[in-house]
């Protein structure tokens, strides 16, 4: 416990740095660069492009996650299991669809900016979510549910006071798996004008200037590697709490 | 007072219970017995309707219970199934108090009847009453499944083989307590097991299912004594008549006058363990005690008698 601790906060002691005072790395990245080239970059503030960056993961995992859990919900019902395939289906097309093919597509229709990158995070974090959500709902322990039932537990309050919970730890293993995805994938959304972090790492490639790239993927990274960790406590937290381990 | 009124079960053209019809009197325990596959526990489960009848129908203190919404009518049955299914992510408190909880008892209510229920069942309310069932022992989540499908005072009490997961010795000492516990509060239980010795050390009476028709239903000595049929037979077991229905009946009815040496047995015992008594120490005779005062002895020769009479 101890050596994992002091791991996590020295990583989140690297990533505000290089967030908040970028310039402080500049001997670390000058070899990166090239000849009287800037060493880091300034063109807008690491803040704020962060800033947004998680913002975009935010609304398109909190979408996807309303979306894939209310869908698991209804194919799990005895009414919805008829859908079960048909659910599936549309879920594995929004993962196998590529979401460079997501944005070039949804370009034309919502136009530049962070809408396309909506879009392509949000049909990209479905699955993930939707087959984990099934899985711990289908498979919840057979003698509390025949007991809930017993004792008079209504449709609803059997969902919310029994199912979610017991599902919950199951069902954030997928949410997890889908914020990290969305995190890499974002940067993508730079090429379409939405403002992630994405932008270093292609005003890197576009000037050959490897500091720019390590830097953007640097911090991209160690968002993801923390908040990976982060859901990870969470969801031990939870099946701990949930009485089934 | 439960009537069951020709009640019958299709699953397609499969007679899952076939017009059954037996009444159960208040405070009483009632044991639905079978092998599996006989149609108890769908017998059961028809009672609080987890299961609709396709006809006949169920009435509880004569309320017919298909004039009441399923769930509410479950709130008002108590239900304890093998493997306990208490909430695993609720305290045991929680999980005693659920069905309070959804009638909508005030909290301190609930609380004082949590703990009232965990100490009938001997277990120290503020040691337990906070803990997850994952920290119980596998007697005592079986324990407090029933304490939770008591907790409202239902009208009724629904077992699904209760005691099906446990181990042979917590097994006995569960139905002892189960037994105790009905006598003090008068609750009136239905109770399926396939177990004949469960049936027979719990039951008021005993109905025996077959292929989904009820064959026999009577007290525990008439089904020992008598058995309709040859199915029933088969269940109570030839080698085990004499000493089932000798378990039944208490050496009080064969005390007589007289010495006896060696320990002596209450009167409540049954000529089970006298029988066991004479055999093991070899004795002709065994004394019989009432609270610590000598009342007489039974011989072997009576117990012998009694067997021979069949009832």
């Amino acid at each position: 416990m101890r050596p994992g601790l002091i791991l996590r906060a020295a990583l989140v002691a690297l990533l505000l740095a290089l967030v908040l005072s970028p310039e402080a790395f500049t001997p670390v990245f000058a070899p990166f660069a090239p000849e009287n080239g800037p060493v880091i970059y300034t063109r807008s503030s690491l803040l704020s492009l962060s800033l947004s960056h998680l913002g975009l993961v935010a609304v398109a995992s909190l979408a996807a996650t309303v979306v894939a859990v209310t869908l698991a919900i209804l194919v799990t019902r005895p009414a919805g299991t008829a859908f079960r395939p048909l659910s599936r289906t549309i879920t594995n097309v929004g993962q196998t669809f590529p979401p460079v093919a997501v944005l070039a597509l949804a370009v034309p229709a919502l136009g530049f900016g962070a809408g396309p990158t909506l879009v392509a995070l949000f049909l990209y974090g479905l699955l993930p979510i939707f087959e984990n959500a099934m899985t711990g709902l289908s498979t919840l322990p057979a003698a509390t549910m025949e007991a809930a039932r017993g004792i008079g537990l209504g449709r609803w309050q059997r969902l919310w006071r029994v199912e979610l919970p017991l599902a919950m730890p199951v069902i954030l293993g997928g949410i997890r798996l889908s914020v990290v995805i969305a995190l890499g994938t974002a940067t993508i959304g730079s090429t379409v004008a939405a403002r992630t972090l994405g932008e270093v790492i292609i005003a890197g490639l576009l000037t050959s200037n490897t500091a720019f790239v390590l830097q953007g993927g640097l911090i991209v990274g160690l968002f993801a590697v923390l908040i990976h960790d982060a859901l990870g406590q969470l969801e031990k937290y939870l099946t701990r709490r949930s009485g089934r381990r | 007072m439960i009537e069951i009124d020709r009640i019958t079960k299709l699953y397609g053209s499969t007679r899952a219970v076939d017009a059954v019809s037996l009444t159960a009197e208040t405070g009483t325990i009632t044991v639905l017995v079978g092998t599996s596959g006989s149609g108890k526990t769908t017998l059961l489960r028809m009672i609080n309707r987890l299961v609709e009848p396709t006809s006949g129908e169920v009435r509880i203190n004569g309320e017919p219970t298909h004039a009441v919404k399923p769930h509410l009518l479950r709130r008002r049955i108590g239900y304890a199934i093998q493997g306990h299914g208490l909430f695993p992510h609720h305290t045991v408190a929680r999980n005693i108090g659920a069905v309070p909880e959804l009638l909508g008892w005030p909290r301190d209510k609930i609380a004082a009847r949590v703990d009232e229920l965990l100490e009938l069942f001997g277990m120290d309310p503020a040691e337990f009453r906070d803990r997850l069932p994952l920290e119980l022992s596998g007697g005592q989540q079986q324990r407090v499944g029933v304490a939770r499908a008591l907790a409202s005072r239902p009208d009724l009490l629904l077992m699904d083989e209760p005691f099906g997961a446990l181990d042979p010795i917590i097994r006995t000492r569960a139905q002892e307590d189960l037994r105790a516990i009905q006598r003090k509060l008068g609750s009136t239980i239905l109770l399926v097991t396939h177990d004949m010795d469960e049936a027979i050390r719990l039951g008021d009476r005993i109905a025996v299912m077959d292929g989904g028709k009820l064959v026999q239903y009577g007290p525990p000595e008439e089904i020992v004594a008598k058995p309709a049929t040859p199915f029933v037979a088969d269940m109570v077991g030839d080698a085990e008549r004499p000493m089932r229905l000798l378990s039944l009946i208490p050496v009080s009815e064969l005390a007589e006058p007289g010495p006896a040496e060696g320990p002596a047995l209450p009167e409540d015992a049954s000529l089970r363990e006298a029988l066991s008594a004479c055999l093991w120490s070899g004795r002709e005779a065994i004394p019989v005690e009432t609270v610590g005062a000598p009342a007489g002895r039974v011989t072997l020769a009576a117990i012998r008698a009694r067997a021979e009479r069949h009832g």
